[in-house]
């Protein structure tokens, strides 16, 4: 927080930073660009981790956790791991992380502002594992088997770490198949009936009704229907995309300006052009806000029909692991999830951003 | 290179919503030359737009005649070049793709590829090539609009309105150059307007049209040697003869000289 105040001081204000090197050097201000103020704001950002990593050694342990150790093996070493110490090595790599970051920004001037402005989060995400720790694992004052410690959520990997990356991947290979036909569906539907009156009369109050039924309700019918269980969630995945994708898509469409198909025209474009080099372009705004909102809902399908009924996934491992309690190991495929789905959607923000990179305010000159 | 129009007692007539009929053009004559250049103006609702996409091919005459080189005109054709009046570039394409859209929709792109540099400097627009539309001015878009036309080589370019969304300076610096392209294309120019100078410093002829229903009321024929100067005597003239003809130079009953 101090480092967006103290941003643009000129001079040092009495009893705020009295030790400030902004007397001596009065042509950098006290903020990012001055050196000894970025040294601390990289000290800010690791201590929260090194602070978490002392309460984890010096805390003494009252509950009772039977401690195991996994080996991991890799690249033909063997590392033996108890729970605590992969913990303690999960933060001292996120501790080298930002310090690497730290220096690295610390010869580059745009970085080091951003780098500066996030120091005080990073140490609040260090102090609330350290809170997390004391909490969860070593006095257990949360309510136990349900929010174990952060040392447990790493255990569930160690113990499970090749089950968790299968079902990890069938969920992957679940959302892709299903996701991506979805898209292709919808946005191919949503031009025929942006385009042409007759599908738009026929189907799109089709689309309309059904599109308002949560994906999930088709499941009786999509597993007694479907050959196997897999199809049948790509099924449920597939129309809770399409109906969303095909909406907006029909709406981008209808929407392109006449002058647009006239200017076209007459510059010889025949009815493909304006299809695919008109009216498609000006709909892709549209389709990108589809594919942004279906997928949302195609996460919560995906994890819902696992949940119901796959041989597989991080929803059939969450219910798994809930039928034995191990609610560390809930949270552990809760953290993949939240990891995964942020990436996926990450990639369709690239995707979006460099597709739509003509629309004002997307590009910066 | 130019093509000659001709417009023979052509009638448009639109139904509105309430299911009145309003007559939008009535029994319009028109003769237009080739190579010539040619204003049409007259206050909103005379029917300039309606004969411009007339002849342009974006619309149908109930009765009349339209023809191009004495072929009757029935669709849009590359031929006839097209300027709107604002905010037909397409958004999504860089000014440089918007200039190539009539090469490679019209499957020429190969082989006149060359040609795109030649327009863009043409108009001026060296170092914009990649800009998207909302990154350049008005003024500039207009400039790549006209490009986009003449791409094609049309043997008559119809400008609707271009310059009524531009200030007074960019206006003026746009009318040299489309009198520049208008002598290095030898294109038959139709070009509507609401500016009575503009007309008179651009045009071989101005036609004038008056609404209720839209009709050519008259021609006028502008004989002052090129380039004109806009504060010149005849110019003047001619210009007061225009604003006396839509009886507005007579409307001052006060001298606007006030302290």
């Amino acid at each position: 927080m101090n480092g967006e105040s103290a941003v643009k001081l000129t001079k040092p204000v009495t009893g705020r930073s009295p030790e400030s090197s902004a007397a001596e050097k009065p042509k950098v201000g006290w903020n990012y660009r001055n050196n000894t103020y970025f040294l601390l704001k990289i000290l800010l950002s690791v201590s929260g981790f090194i602070g978490a990593i002392i309460i984890n050694v010096v805390f003494p342990q009252k509950a009772e956790i039977d401690i195991k150790t996994y080996t991991l093996s890799a690249f033909g070493y063997n590392l033996d791991l108890t729970m605590n110490e992969a913990y303690i090595f999960i933060v001292a790599v996120l501790i080298l992380i930002y310090a690497g970051a730290g220096v690295r920004a610390f010869f580059d001037r745009t970085r080091r502002k951003l780098y500066s402005k996030n120091a005080a989060f990073r140490f609040a995400i260090g102090i609330a594992l350290a809170l997390w720790d004391i909490g969860g694992t070593k006095l257990q004052t949360f309510p136990q088997p349900f929010f174990p410690g952060p040392a447990q959520v790493i255990e569930a990997y160690l113990a499970d770490g090749d089950y968790i990356v299968q079902n990890t991947l069938y969920s992957l290979r679940l959302y892709a198949a299903g996701f991506s036909s979805g898209v292709l569906l919808g946005v191919g539907t949503g031009i025929l009936i942006g385009w042409f009156p007759k599908v738009y009369y026929w189907v799109y109050p089709v689309l309309k009704i059904t599109g308002v039924v949560p994906a999930v309700a088709w499941m009786p019918f999509a597993l007694t229907l479907l050959p196997n269980s897999f199809t049948a969630a790509v099924f449920l995945i597939v129309i809770c995309a399409w109906f969303q994708i095909a909406f907006l898509t029909a709406q981008g469409i209808q929407s392109t300006p006449k002058q647009s198909y006239e200017a076209a025209r007459i510059l010889g474009g025949n009815q493909l052009n304006l299809i695919f080099h008109v009216a498609i372009p000006h709909a892709m705004p549209d389709i990108f806000t589809g594919i942004t909102s279906a997928n949302a809902m195609a996460f919560t399908t995906l994890v819902m029909s696992e949940m119901l009924g796959q041989p597989g996934g991080l929803g059939y491992y969450i219910n798994q692991s809930k039928v034995w309690s191990a609610y560390y190991k809930v949270l552990a495929a809760i953290v993949i999830m939240a990891v995964l789905f942020s990436l996926i959607n990450y990639l369709i923000g690239l995707i979006q951003k460099r597709t739509l990179r003509w629309q004002k305010g997307v590009v910066k000159k | 290179m130019s093509s000659s129009i001709g417009i023979k007692s052509v009638d448009r007539i639109y139904t509105d919503a309430e299911g009145a009929k309003v007559e939008a053009l009535h029994d319009v004559d028109l003769d237009i030359k080739a190579g010539e250049f040619i204003s049409i103006i007259g206050p909103s609702g005379c029917g300039k737009t309606t004969l411009l996409r007339l002849i342009a091919g974006l619309d149908k005459a109930q009765s009349g005649e339209l023809s191009i080189d004495d072929e009757p005109i029935k669709d849009v054709d590359p031929e006839r070049g097209y300027v709107f009046q604002q905010g037909s570039l397409f958004p999504w394409l860089t000014v440089e793709d918007n200039i190539a859209y009539g090469l490679k929709a019209r499957k020429v792109y190969k082989k006149n590829k060359a040609n795109i540099g030649k327009y863009i400097s043409m108009v001026g627009l060296e170092g914009f090539e990649r800009s998207y539309p909302h990154q350049i001015s008005g003024g500039m878009a207009q400039r790549v609009a006209i490009a986009r036309a003449l791409i094609n080589e049309p043997k008559a370019l119809l400008l609707d309105e271009p310059m009524g969304a531009l200030d007074s300076f960019t206006r003026a610096d746009l009318q040299d150059k489309l009198l520049e392209l208008w002598k290095d294309n030898a294109t038959t120019m139709i070009l509507v307007t609401h500016d009575i100078d503009e007309a008179i410093y651009l045009s071989d002829r101005i036609v004038i049209m008056t609404p209720r229903p839209g009709k050519i009321s008259k021609i006028i024929d502008v004989d002052l040697p090129r380039p004109r100067h806009r504060g010149g005597v005849e110019f003047l003239a001619m210009r007061k003869h225009i604003l006396e003809f839509f009886q507005l130079a007579q409307a001052l009953p006060q001298p606007e000289y006030s302290i």
